[in-house]
């Protein structure tokens, strides 16, 4: 779809009265960039109200400077945000001019499974030339985004930011408020990506160890040490540089659809707050994102209000979302979002007027895996600080993973147990007195979002879990998985690689307290312990060493409270994605602890977290990385 | 969704090697298709002299992750001696995948219906200088348990060839190379050779193409 220039001067007339001028700045830098374009990209509009009409089709666009065909919403990439209230019931009629299948999911909404939009578990798809109609009563506020679930629609553009307006608004919101979608495109055809890292994972690793750069670090470390180094990863088949599996020699980092070299920019006035939405909405990529000369409030995560913390930089994995609000003086400052493998960076610019130009940022080293992200970790610290190869039994790693209890995370090393963060919160949660019957509990499900005003549903007749009375999980090596870590560990207050130690303050899952009391009081009566599990070099991924197509369903019963404990055995970190239900991440904050939708697991980290099986129905639980999703990382939860 | 069929070719060696007055032309390549755990593979190589070709083996395998071991692969097939010397075939079983330190190793076994037994080792790696230039040593051995006079080959250890070629990457799929090699027979092999007039061993610089597709 071509936008004549009339239209576009329409566009951006109607766009000013959107948001009282405020982005008319960026515009005009945005679109200069893309004069050569074969269709006039614009960032993406904002849809409001309870009934929408969306279309999805093909759009070239051009982001690279080469034209490619993109799947867009509305003939726009990404696709319009969605902004909806708290309580309304919304209709979204979706019409499929593709000829191929498509699908939208709604990622983090609470709604009955059959709208969730997932083909294959919430219903069949939408067919070329056929229109599908959502419908659903929204039923929790804040930030999240959309998607489509079909194929590689959403690397190739089908996704947009929802914006849910709270029922009762905020005493005080922020003057402005912006949404800001981070996404990765590519020029190549996904499937030939997918194709490549099952030929040669490092593919797109242009980093990975060679002459050049083990002289380097003999050069900085010491001959020895150097090779001792380089011969522990090269022994395993591994590389240190395996941050991410597809990088910048592929993507190119959007924010709102600009391109780095022409960005989107968000205008205020001096003195008044600014909402942040941010959103990662990327295929493969995690960002670590700051606004140089700015602190940000970091204000809800994934949707949810958490107790505001103040940070320079925060980590958003694929499919998280954090909202921030900063309080600018009169200048012009970049929102800086780089790639974690530092291949690249999306940018924007928060401006108070016209024509000024802030200074990017160089970026930060590239990050180096560790033994501790091998599950190697022998004493509680980087071995990076303090790495003593030699001596160090590599072969350990490929025993079975020994670390079976519920709440500790280490066996047989007493003395790094210190060094440990426990984060199991079954005596907090345990005995809140509001007793109710388990009838009249479930009859409130699903149970609501915590919010002001949102009491704890309580009952006394939670099954007190056993802890650990369910038997050691023995993987084994093999050819779905490279490595079982025998060393893991809880590590909410690690911000992740490449971010410890930068010397500014970076925001980490140990920050995240809920605003609000959880809703379900209730201990969980069971423990369910999964594994993340891979091969690189083969480039297959899934769960307990098993593909999708390997395992059976997890299932789960209707009304029942699980811990899922999930422990990373590789070296990459997955962001953790469960459908229609809330994942209450246990971090230590009790009946505080943060709702989210989607979680990061770092390597060789346990994360353990509940869920409340409120509402029926198949639901997809998988890595949000979308190449790790499909090679296996997926397994199906049936709530029945 | 995740058991999708891929498939994967990689023409290692796609050189002229001129040694003295004579340059021959010399393939080796490999390719599969498949899904994670069941494969098919084509194994190819040769040595093109003038309109004569030399050292032909073509082989066709079954491919499947080998349980408990992370970067190894079972393989069982036939390999067709194909080329202008008289025809054999062997049934052929082996293995193939990453040791440590990342060398390729491929050893494998074959059996012909007379009970004649042959074996081959492949080996390679990969020495990184930078992210584009690769140094890539490389051996080949072969084994056979009787003679063949038809095919000029003597039992035991009866040639090797080998090879250190360094490669600038364009790109991954595209690789032009400079190397040295060395192919040259041993035994019973060697004595076919020089009874024939032929050089036992030869030395050569080669240019080619490594393709990755």
């Amino acid at each position: 779809m071509t936008i004549k220039p009339e239209a576009h001067k329409q566009f951006i007339l109607d766009r000013r009265r959107f948001l009282q001028g405020m982005i008319a700045a960026g515009l005009v830098t945005w679109n200069a960039g893309l004069a050569k374009a074969a269709t006039v990209l614009h960032p993406p509009t904002e849809l409001k109200g309870n009934q929408f009409d969306l279309v999805i089709d093909t759009l070239p666009v051009n982001f690279t400077g080469k034209v490619r065909t993109a799947v867009a919403v509305n003939g726009s990439v990404p696709g319009p945000t969605l902004r909806w209230r708290e309580g309304d019931t919304v209709t979204l009629s979706v019409t499929n001019r593709l000829k191929t299948f498509t699908s939208i999911h709604w990622h983090g909404m609470r709604i009955p499974s059959e709208m969730d939009g997932v083909p294959g578990l919430s219903f069949e798809g939408i067919g070329p030339g056929q229109k599908f109609t959502y419908e659903f009563t929204v039923k929790q506020n804040g930030t999240y985004w959309y998607h489509s679930h079909s194929g590689f629609q959403e690397q190739t553009g089908l996704s947009g930011a929802i914006i849910i307006d709270p029922l009762l608004s905020e005493a005080e919101a922020p003057e402005h408020d912006y949404a800001i979608l981070l996404s990765d495109w590519t020029d190549l055809d996904p499937n030939s990506i997918l194709s490549n890292l099952k030929g040669d994972s490092d593919y797109y690793n242009y980093h990975r160890p060679s002459l050049k750069q083990f002289s380097r670090d003999a050069h900085a470390d010491g001959f020895s040490k150097a090779l001792a180094q380089h011969m522990v990863w090269a022994k395993m088949n591994m590389s240190p540089s395996d941050i991410a599996d597809v990088s910048g020699s592929a993507y190119s980092y959007l924010l709102n659809g600009a391109p780095p070299s022409s960005p989107w920019s968000a205008m205020f006035a001096p003195g008044q707050k600014v909402r942040l939405r941010f959103i990662n909405g990327s295929a493969m990529t995690f960002f670590d994102v700051r606004i140089p000369g700015l602190k940000m409030m970091v204000v809800a995560a994934d949707g949810n209000a958490i107790e505001p913390v103040t940070v320079d930089e925060f980590r958003i994995g694929t499919a998280e979302t954090y909202d921030v609000i900063v309080e600018p003086k009169d200048e012009a400052y970049t929102i800086f979002a780089q790639a974690e493998d530092r291949t690249g960076f999306a940018r924007a610019i928060l401006t108070p007027k016209l024509g000024l130009l802030p200074d990017i940022p160089p970026m930060d080293p590239r990050p180096m895996r560790t033994m501790s992200d091998m599950g190697m970790k022998m004493t509680g610290m980087k071995m990076s600080a303090n790495m003593d190869m030699p001596g160090m039994d590599m072969t350990s790693m490929e025993m079975p993973a020994m670390d079976k209890s519920s709440s500790g995370s280490m066996k047989g090393n007493q003395g790094s147990m210190s060094n440990m963060s426990v984060h199991s919160d079954t005596s907090i949660s345990m005995g809140v007195g509001e007793a109710a019957s388990v009838s009249s509990f479930e009859s409130s499900f699903p149970l609501p979002q915590p919010g002001p005003g949102v009491l704890p549903i309580a009952s006394a007749e939670g099954k007190q879990m056993m802890p650990a009375d369910h038997p050691a999980k023995i993987l084994h090596v093999g050819p779905e998985v490279a490595t079982v870590a025998s060393m893991t560990s809880s590590r909410p207050e690690d911000p992740g690689d490449g971010l410890q130690n930068n010397g500014r303050r970076v925001l980490t899952y140990a920050d995240l307290r809920a605003r609000y009391s959880g809703v379900d009081r209730r201990a969980p009566s069971r423990e369910i312990e999964l594994h993340l599990t891979g091969n690189m070099e083969r480039f297959i991924w899934g769960f307990d060493g098993k593909k999708f197509s390997e395992a059976p369903p997890i299932t789960l019963a209707y009304g029942e409270r699980v811990r899922i404990i999930l422990i990373n055995d590789t070296m990459m970190e997955h962001p953790i994605h469960l459908h229609g239900l809330w994942s209450e991440l246990e971090n230590g904050h009790g009946e505080f602890n943060p709702y989210k939708h989607t979680l990061i697991v770092k390597p060789a980290e346990r994360v353990s977290y509940v869920v409340t099986a409120d509402t029926r129905g198949h639901w997809a639980y998988h890595c949000h990385l979308m190449y790790h999703m499909e090679a296996g990382m997926f397994r199906t939860v049936i709530v029945q | 969704m995740d058991n999708r069929t891929f498939s994967h070719v990689l023409l290692d060696q796609f050189e002229g090697r001129s040694g003295g007055s004579n340059t021959r032309f010399r393939w080796d390549g490999e390719g599969w298709i498949g899904t994670d755990w069941n494969r098919l593979w084509i194994k190819s190589e040769g040595f093109v002299d003038h309109s004569s070709v030399s050292d032909g083996d073509q082989e066709l395998l079954y491919d499947r992750p080998i349980p408990r071991m992370k970067y190894f692969d079972a393989q069982v097939g036939v390999r067709a001696d194909l080329d202008s010397g008289p025809a054999r075939v062997w049934s052929a079983v082996g293995i193939e995948g990453l040791a440590p330190y990342s060398f390729e190793f491929a050893p494998t076994l074959y059996i012909r219906n007379d009970g004649r037994v042959a074996g081959r080792i492949n080996g390679a790696y990969s020495l990184r200088f930078t992210q584009r230039t690769v140094l890539e040593p490389q051996v080949e051995l072969n084994f056979y348990s009787k003679d063949d006079p038809e095919r000029e080959i003597g039992s035991g250890f009866s040639d090797l060839d080998s090879g250190l070629r360094l490669r600038y990457e364009i790109n991954r799929k595209f690789a032009p190379y400079v190397g040295y090699t060395y192919e040259g027979a041993f035994g019973g092999s060697a004595k076919y050779r020089s009874n024939n007039g032929e050089a036992v061993g030869t030395s050569s610089f080669v240019f080619g193409v490594r393709i990755w597709h």
